[in-house]
């Protein structure tokens, strides 16, 4: 029994061609005079939802003008002395009312502000160590309330999981409210249309059953949902219709998408990885836990769905802009890499850029960084090679000054030298050396030299970018072009400056949620487009007898208070009805 | 790609010739709104409480207030308000064109640094009235719009300005182009609801004051405002348009940061203060469905939406930094 059954009907109007009483008899005829009755009782329906009195522009006709599902306020004072009981439910319905979901907006938008200020673990773990070790007392402090993590701190997921247990408890029993509504009857006419903002009456020569049919037809043909009550002769006989159910579902499907949204967020940082590699050019990375520079699992990740690829840098190359106010930024990156995407699998040449990332077996390759790694020799006094490779520096500023540092365990004493890497190297009185453009137009590094234990080992963990100098002394410093030597003091050996490399850095991620994600979001953007464009809107139709045989009709519609009218509409059907008349006179709009 | 400096010059008279053409609109705004005959605000309030709180009241009609006593022979004040519409027409073909040489003079969208996207935010706003203004009278509202447009865009001719160049490469991405472009549409019809929003609760201030027979300071505008009722509906109006739009830009841009750092949600600044405007905006929509809350205490959260959408651009552009940071800021 659907009364939408005249969606297929085309729209123009004379479609119109059954007489009134070829028409098949409605099946709910029976109940008319009962549901009458009841109307003229309080207006209220039984099977819809009842109101508690949520709405503010709720008249006595209550059912007629709620449109909205939504939950009614919770009166404080409503639980005293019901018991346990009685304090609970009071408690789900303060956390589902309205006006917690609000508080709970505001916090959530609160508490997000503190993570755009300080510095943030997630996306800056440098800066955080440095902010807690310029004042440590207040940076201890300010780590225990959670300010440097505050995405991932117990007071910012209280907030967000209240919001949406909040969420989930409110619009669940919404969907089951509009679901009934969706397939019950649409409200009946209030008993004084005319008191309604948008009415019109009319008389017409019609017969009163003639003008029902004929209003229902013309609903039903514009796809309103229609619900008549045949004229039975004696008393007054109506017609009511409802339009714009999408409002409330597609309100509801956001709300859940919402929800959605969450879960596949959770999905994603639990069972997803990301992972860092540094690689020279010429250098190679396989797909395994172990090879990566920082490698970040969700709880339940499994390190043997990493698929077994690899690949090597074959080339990186960078482009930036010339002269000018943005002289040196950066216009163009890109890896040219050789992959194999299964071991034995012939090797194959890609290019990985900015915003192109490598896509194997679901994981993505993403080309994040890139820098410098000179190339440095160290001879003993022998003449013998006790250190030869391209050493990672890493960039400290725009123009790419980097710095880093070479460990020579092998020369006896230990030696460890300190370096600046500058592209184009520039030194003056202020700056002291530094790089004035990030492309290696004129390379230079600078090195310090240190000799003594290395403290390698002492079993504790170093940083391949930082000297522990403290079992040891320096001993000078020097300037080399590429090709220089530099004799070392003390006669320690030598020094070369054999020329550089340059690195690429890339992040290589699987997040299992993300199609999930985007899945809600699209769903949640479409819900929510429904709830805030549709007009959810209803008209009546009366018509009565006035005893010398003039039909009088009354017609009225009504919408959701905020931004929209049924004008036009109750203007249309007037026409329609006044036009289907022979003779008709009808009373201005508004009167 | 080379730069095009020729055109980018032109493109900067453009601008220059668009500041023109707003500034004459401005006074032509003013001129008029000082000119109209104010309504009674009283009576107003009389006719919206008898609607039942006035949230039945229905406000499509065209605002009306512009017309009355000035029909027939154009008075002054309303030529004024002719010309000055007529200027702003002017005004936002002259940036239209300015936006449209930009992006030419370094062939690419001209979304490339705060300069650019000061200058197509400002087209956006001036877009968003002309498209009100199409239907309906809205030139009341002008001069709160002519007046934005114009800091915006001295702004950006001042302290912004950047010579036109080529991307960094994280900003070369179609997505950055959906995201920019929605968010643009966005900035401006968001700034519009936003003066609208303020106007809002100037009316209701005054009609409020009038009512409960106090003075009010700012009587002299109140009066000149449409009904209190049709300004909220008109705001609301405005911001449920564009929250799916909105919620869009987001989601875009969640996409281009996938695209660009393999993550699409990573708490950078920038992302953070999309995501607080997006939930503030949220905030207003349910407030004005919550009992207690609609009207001016909805007002007041919208604003506060705008001052953080507002500071999502500015603040976090030029005090915070992140992964967002353009060139050439
Ligand atoms: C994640 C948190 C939430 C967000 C972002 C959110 C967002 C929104 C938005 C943007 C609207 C406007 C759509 C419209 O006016 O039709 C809305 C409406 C609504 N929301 Fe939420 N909401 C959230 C949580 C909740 C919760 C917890 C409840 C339950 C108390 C709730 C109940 C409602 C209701 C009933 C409406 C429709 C009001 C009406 O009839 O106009 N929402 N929500």
């Amino acid at each position: 029994m659907t009364d939408l059954r005249d969606d297929a009907l085309p729209d123009s109007n004379d479609a119109y061609g059954l007489a009134p009483d070829d028409r098949a008899p409605d099946d709910r005829v029976g109940d008319v005079g009962g549901r009458v009755d009841g109307v003229a009782d309080d207006g209220v329906r039984d099977d819809r939802v009842r109101d508690d009195g949520v709405r503010d522009d709720l008249a006595p006709d209550g059912d007629a003008r709620r449109m909205s599902t939504a939950p009614a306020e919770v009166d404080a004072s409503a639980a005293i002395g019901i018991g346990v009981l009685g304090w609970l439910r009071w408690a789900w319905r303060t956390l589902t009312s309205m006006r917690t979901a609000l508080v709970l907006l505001f916090l959530l938008a609160l508490a997000s502000v503190p993570g755009s200020i300080f510095p943030q673990r997630g996306t800056n773990p440098i800066a955080v160590t440095q902010y807690i070790a310029d004042d440590p007392s207040r940076g201890r402090f300010m780590d225990r309330l959670g300010l440097f993590d505050v995405f991932a701190s117990p007071w910012f997921a209280a907030i967000y999981l209240l919001l949406f247990v909040s969420l989930a408890g409110c619009v669940l029993p919404r969907s089951l409210a509009h679901w009934r509504i969706v397939r019950s009857r649409p409200p009946a006419a209030p008993r004084h249309l005319t008191r309604l903002p948008e009415h019109r009456t009319l008389s017409s020569d019609a017969t009163p059953q003639q003008v029902l049919d004929d209003a229902a037809e013309w609903l039903r043909k514009n796809r309103w949902r229609v619900d008549t009550e045949r004229y039975d002769g004696a008393r007054a006989g109506a017609v009511a219709a409802e339009k714009g159910y999408a409002r409330e579902t597609g309100n509801l499907v956001f709300h859940v998408a919402l929800l959605v949204l969450l879960a596949a967020v959770g999905l994603g940082s639990l069972g997803g990885f990301r992972g860092t590699v540094i690689l020279r050019e010429g250098s190679s990375f396989a797909n395994t836990r172990a090879q990566f520079d920082s490698f970040n699992p969700g709880k339940v990740f499994d390190d043997s769905s990493l698929p077994p690829f690899s690949f090597t840098l074959k080339k990186f190359t960078a482009d930036y802009q010339r002269g000018g106010q943005q002289d040196g930024a950066a216009r163009e990156f890109s890896a040219d890499i050789t992959l194999t995407r299964t071991p034995g699998a012939a090797p194959e040449s890609q290019r990985v850029e900015v915003n192109e990332p490598l896509v194997v077996d679901g994981v993505k390759v993403f080309l994040v960084g890139h820098g410098y790694a000179p190339s440095i020799t160290v001879k003993n006094p022998a003449g013998e090679v006790v250190f030869r490779d391209s050493v990672v520096f890493l960039p400290q500023d725009g123009n790419f000054s980097s710095t880093g540092v070479v460990k020579v365990p092998d020369s006896t004493p230990q030696l460890g030298l300190k370096g600046f890497f500058l592209p184009t190297a520039a030194v003056d009185d202020v700056r002291g050396p530094h790089s004035t453009f990030p492309a290696a137009d004129d390379p230079a590094v600078f090195l310090s030299l240190w000799s003594g234990d290395l403290g390698l080992d002492n079993g504790r963990p170093q940083s391949v970018y930082k000297l522990d100098t403290t079992a040891m002394t320096r001993l000078g410093l020097e300037a080399l072009r590429p090709g220089e030597t530099w004799t070392l003091p003390d006669g320690l050996g030598t020094a070369t400056f054999d020329g550089y490399l340059e690195w690429a850095s890339f992040s290589v991620a699987h997040d299992p949620g993300k199609e999930l994600a985007l899945l809600a979001s699209v769903v949640a953007i479409t819900g929510l487009a429904l709830s805030l464009l549709v007009r959810r809107r209803r008209v009546w139709v009366r018509v009565s007898n006035d005893g010398a045989g003039v039909t009088v009709v009354e017609i009225a519609g009504l919408t959701r208070s905020e931004h929209t009218t049924v004008t036009d509409e109750v203007d249309e059907l007037t026409r329609h009805l006044a036009g289907r008349a022979t003779s008709a006179a009808t009373t201005p709009p508004g009167a | 790609m080379d730069v095009n400096v020729t055109l980018a010059t032109y493109s900067n008279y453009l601008v220059y010739g668009a500041i023109a053409a707003y500034s004459i609109a401005m006074v032509g705004f003013a001129l008029s709104l000082a000119a109209m005959r104010g309504r009674d605000l009283a009576p107003a309030v009389v006719a919206e409480t008898a609607d039942g709180a006035g949230s039945v009241a229905v406000a499509t009609k065209p605002v009306t207030t512009l017309g009355g006593p000035d029909d027939g022979a154009l008075p002054p004040g309303r030529r004024a308000g002719n010309i000055a519409m007529s200027l702003m027409w002017v005004g936002t073909l002259l940036l239209g064109g300015g936006v449209l040489l930009r992006g030419l003079s370094v062939g690419r969208v001209p979304w490339g640094n705060m300069y650019e996207f000061s200058i197509s935010a400002a087209l956006g706003v001036a877009v968003a009235f002309l498209v009100m203004s199409l239907r309906r009278d809205v030139r009341w509202l002008g001069i709160f719009v002519v007046i934005p447009v114009l800091f915006t865009l001295g702004s950006a001719i001042t302290f912004l300005y950047t010579d036109a160049a080529q991307l960094v490469p994280a900003l070369k991405s179609y997505w950055l182009v959906i995201h920019v472009l929605a968010a643009i549409v966005c900035a401006g019809a968001f700034c519009v609801g936003a003066s609208v929003t303020v106007l809002f609760l100037v009316a209701d201030a005054g009609e409020r004051r009038a009512l409960a027979g106090r003075p009010y300071r700012l009587d002299w505008l109140a009066r000149r405002l449409p009904e209190s009722y049709k300004l909220d509906a008109t705001a609301y109006r405005i911001h449920a348009f564009m929250f799916p739009l909105w919620t869009f830009a987001v989601v875009a841009g969640a996409i281009w940061a996938e695209n660009a750092w393999g993550r699409y949600w990573g708490w950078d600044p920038k992302e953070t203060w999309a995501f607080i405007t997006w939930v503030a905006y949220a905030a207003y929509l349910h407030a004005r469905a919550t009992a207690g809350w609609k009207g001016r205490k909805a007002a007041v959260i919208g604003l506060v939406a705008f001052g953080c959408f507002l500071f999502n651009y500015f603040g976090v552009n030029i005090l915070l930094t992140g992964l967002h940071s353009y060139g050439g800021v």
